[in-house]
């Protein structure tokens, strides 16, 4: 049987950079190709050439034997291939039928009756239920990746890329997506699925392809493989280049680990807080408890969130949500994301004030105190907006200063040398890949991230919030900012980490509660829960039963 | 007193029609998600063009036609400034509304510099006598064919459902294989062209001649009416004849006795304070279209 698709010799530079370096792949019908590497690898690059976002600089790529010239997407459409990427390509003001129909259906009359009913048939095929009527802003975030898909399947695609699809997921929506892409290879079609979960990529694979610094570094077959030797492959082990390129030098194992994986050899989660993470609960709790030590747990509470709540139109958007975070602590806030996490961060900054309730830290009560104030009352931030919490055209000194001018300030003016100095031992501290001078804009978002970490942590914060710290970061950095917050925790801080990602809760807390619909849902022990369990909490069908009553 | 109400509704509507052609045109424009500060210009060049051909030829019709073409270049030049390069749609839209009165302005000057008075061949009204039917034939255009073809239209075609994409979500329209800078280059020049019809209406319709200033913040108060009408076909009418309404009865209270004590520069403020006082009300906590005022580049 002949390839589906092919690309041949796909080569993509920007600037000196290579993104991709004569890229040969190809995709075979009715299987599932993972494509895999660390951010920066060249998938992107490589999805959106293959789906005409983008035109590479030389190469081919072929469609059932035959050459294909891609302008556009409505080119790769007409090929059949359709993608899913992570940002929605969904209009939020149309309905689920007036997305599907705008590609392809040209400029005359449009015709909804005979739309709506591909739109169920389609949905059947995936065997999911989608309601075509619906205004795609009010559907879940699972909802409308099936629309998404549904939408690739309207235009008749043979080859579907899925773009980290799961990262956005609740584990049963994974489910219901696998079984979605069970159907659709079965009925011949070829899928790319691209993700950073290994251990879903075991699970749906057939064939593992591998890039690294833009070449394909490993093309095999998925049977029989381990999450281990992929990331071993990903990171490619003595490999200088991928190491200084990672943003800091860290040795294989802990990259392993960093990515979701207990390096074979093991030891390295028992270190001064190395290991990153495990796929299972089990390993997750040993890398936590690590960093417990029995008898240093200080039992006084350095944030003290007390029955906050914030009203919103109809029902509060945080509804009397009360947590403790005690020194030498990390506690991990997890949940889909719209159930009231980035309210809390808001009120807990202070950039939202809440309608009842107090928050302490370290005793003291910071409810009615402003930005400022919080800050010196001894509360870190770091917000999940990065890019709001720097001033883009401001250098990566003025940024490093910003919160604390009076600091460095002689009169009303501010004193240029204690700032070079402070700035200066700063940026050795936490490894700041940029000159002082530089403007922040050009930063990576890592190195934007530490310059966030450093500003935060070098005010030594009783209590640090963290909002999706590893949002977008590559392997390495993200190893980094793990090693930062435990750090903190060792000097006896209290650490609120809230992101999406559960295998990052689980390696990096102690405890983790569950926010469903502006409460907390659930509380559980990092060492004594599993992917599962927190799942099953953020769908708020166990404890929030209880909540409710 | 009898209060002469067939006469203020007849009126309603007359005053009414270059406001419903100029304010969809702005619909079409924003639902792209490009706001056109060049209505005022585009609305007066209609309105002069419009004059000048029917003048010259001494038929309205051409003076329409050759009033839609400049229409057409308007819009083109706002593609070029907003949709190629890129440009701030504030600066450009007003830069552009600047440019056409003053061409405009200077055009009349060295064509009419006598001063006399010069008539247009300009349009009868249909209906006359039958009360608040006697309307001009661009009137009836606007209300009976214009709006509910525009409003099926963005319902019910690839067009309608391609402006609103583009004007919400260009990725997303973009990754739908529709082309984003094409599309709202078609809005610009289709909607700048009603724009200026509207304009033309001042001279072709309701006056017969051009004076200077004719348009006289028309276009601005279509900018409100389409924030007004939320980027929604009839409501933005209703706005055109809620105007219109308070501008009739205005007119009609400074010739009535009863309200000769009034200063008339009051009266003449009226519809205006109606409209703010509308978009105070009913303006607030709109929700724009997504990609208004941003310009798309592919990433």
């Amino acid at each position: 049987m002949g390839p589906l698709a092919e690309l041949r010799g796909i080569t993509k530079t920007f600037g000196a950079v290579v993104a991709n370096d004569s890229i040969d792949l190809r995709v075979l019908p009715g299987e599932v190709l993972a494509l895999l590497g660390e951010n920066g690898a060249g998938k992107s690059t490589l999805t959106r050439i293959l789906y005409g976002l983008s035109q590479a600089d030389s190469g081919s790529i072929l469609v059932d034997g035959s050459e294909i010239r891609m302008h556009g997407p409505a080119d790769a459409m007409a090929a059949g291939i359709g993608m899913v990427t992570q940002e929605f390509s969904l209009v939020d003001t149309m309905t689920v039928t007036e997305n599907l129909m705008l590609a392809g259906s040209g400029l005359g009359r449009v015709n909804r009756s005979a739309a709506k009913a591909k739109v169920l048939e389609a949905a059947a095929r995936i065997g999911v239920a989608i309601e075509p009527d619906a205004v795609v802003g009010t559907l879940s975030v699972g909802e409308r990746q099936r629309v998404e898909i549904v939408k690739a399947l309207f235009h008749d695609c043979r080859l579907l890329i899925l773009d980290e699809p799961t990262a956005v997921l609740v584990p049963q929506d994974v489910a219901v997506l696998f079984e979605s892409i069970r159907r659709l290879t079965a009925d011949g079609m070829g899928v790319i699925f691209i993700s950073h979960k290994l251990h879903e990529v075991v699970e749906i694979a057939d064939r593992v392809s591998i890039l690294r610094r833009g070449r394909i570094v490993a093309d095999v077959p998925a049977e029989g493989l381990v999450p281990a030797q992929i990331a071993a492959m990903m990171v490619g082990s003595a490999d200088p280049v991928a190491e200084a390129a990672s943003g800091d030098v860290v040795e294989a194992e802990a990259l392993a680990t960093a990515v979701g994986l207990e390096a074979p050899g093991a030891g390295v989660a028992a270190g001064a807080g190395v290991g990153a993470g495990a796929v299972a609960g089990a390993g997750a709790g040993a890398a936590a408890g690590a960093g417990l030590p029995a008898g240093e747990l200080s039992r006084s509470g350095v944030l003290d969130i007390d029955r906050i709540t914030l009203a919103g139109t109809g029902k509060p958007l945080l509804d009397e949500v009360s947590l403790t975070v005690r020194a030498g602590e990390i506690v991990g806030v997890a949940g889909v994301s719209g159930n009231g996490q980035t309210e809390l961060v808001s009120v807990l900054c202070g950039m939202t004030p809440a309608s009842s309730g107090a928050v302490r830290v370290d005793g003291a009560d910071i409810t009615r105190l402003d930005v400022t104030e919080r800050l010196r009352a001894g509360l870190g931030r770091l917000t999940e907006d990065r890019r709001g919490s720097v001033v883009l055209n401001l250098s990566v000194e003025q940024n490093l200063v910003l919160e604390d001018l009076d600091r460095f300030r002689t009169g009303p003016f501010t004193n240029r040398r204690r700032i070079k100095e402070h700035v200066a031992g700063l940026m050795e501290r936490f490894d700041i890949r940029a000159k002082p001078g530089d403007p922040i804009r050009s930063l990576s978002g890592g190195n934007m991230q530490k310059v966030l970490l450093a500003r935060a942590i070098s005010r030594e914060p009783k209590a640090l919030v963290a909002s999706q710290p590893t949002r977008g970061l590559d392997v390495g950095a993200c190893e980094y900012v793990y090693s930062q917050l435990r750090a903190l925790r060792e000097r006896g801080a209290g650490v609120l980490v809230i992101s999406e990602d559960l295998d990052e809760l689980l390696g990096l807390c102690d405890r983790i509660v569950v926010m469903v619909s502006g409460r907390i849902a659930g509380d559980v022990r990092a060492a004594e829960t599993s992917r599962e369990e927190l799942g099953l909490l953020m769908t708020g069908m166990t404890a929030g039963a209880g909540a409710h009553s | 007193m009898d209060f002469p109400l067939l006469a203020v509704l007849a009126a309603t509507l007359t005053i009414a029609t270059p406001l419903v052609w100029a304010a969809l045109g702005a619909l079409i424009n924003e639902r792209a998600g490009i706001l056109n500060l060049g209505i005022e210009g585009t609305m007066y060049a209609g309105a002069f063009v419009g004059f000048l051909t029917a003048v010259t030829t001494g038929n309205p019709y051409l003076g329409l036609g050759t009033a839609v073409v400049a229409g057409l270049a308007a819009g083109a030049l706002m593609g070029l400034l907003t949709v190629t390069l890129g440009v701030n749609q504030h600066v450009a839209g007003i830069g552009t509304t600047l440019l056409l009165v003053a061409a405009c302005d200077f055009t009349n000057r060295l064509l009419f510099a006598t001063g006399t008075q010069q008539a247009a061949a300009s349009f009868e009204r249909w209906f006359p006598g039958l009360g608040v039917l006697a309307q001009y034939p661009m009137t009836f255009v606007a209300f009976l064919v214009l709006a509910p073809l525009l409003w099926w239209v963005l319902r019910s075609t690839g067009f309608g459902l391609r402006l609103h994409a583009v004007g919400e979500n260009p990725e997303a329209a973009d990754a739908a294989g529709i082309p984003v800078a094409r599309t709202r280059y078609a809005a610009l020049m289709l909607g700048s062209a009603l724009m200026a019809v509207g304009g033309s209406f001042l001279t072709l319709s309701l006056l017969g001649t051009f004076t200077l200033d004719i348009v006289s913040g028309r276009g601005w108060i279509c900018i409100a009416l389409v924030i007004f009408g939320r980027w929604k076909v009839w409501p933005v009418v209703a706005g055109a004849l809620l105007f219109g309404f308070t501008d009739a009865l205005q007119l009609q209270l400074a010739i009535t006795p009863l309200f000769s004590g009034v200063p008339n520069e009051l009266l003449i403020a009226f519809p205006y304070l109606v409209v703010i006082a509308a978009l105070a009300v009913w303006g607030r906590r709109v929700r724009y279209p997504g990609a208004y005022l941003t310009p798309y580049r592919r990433a």
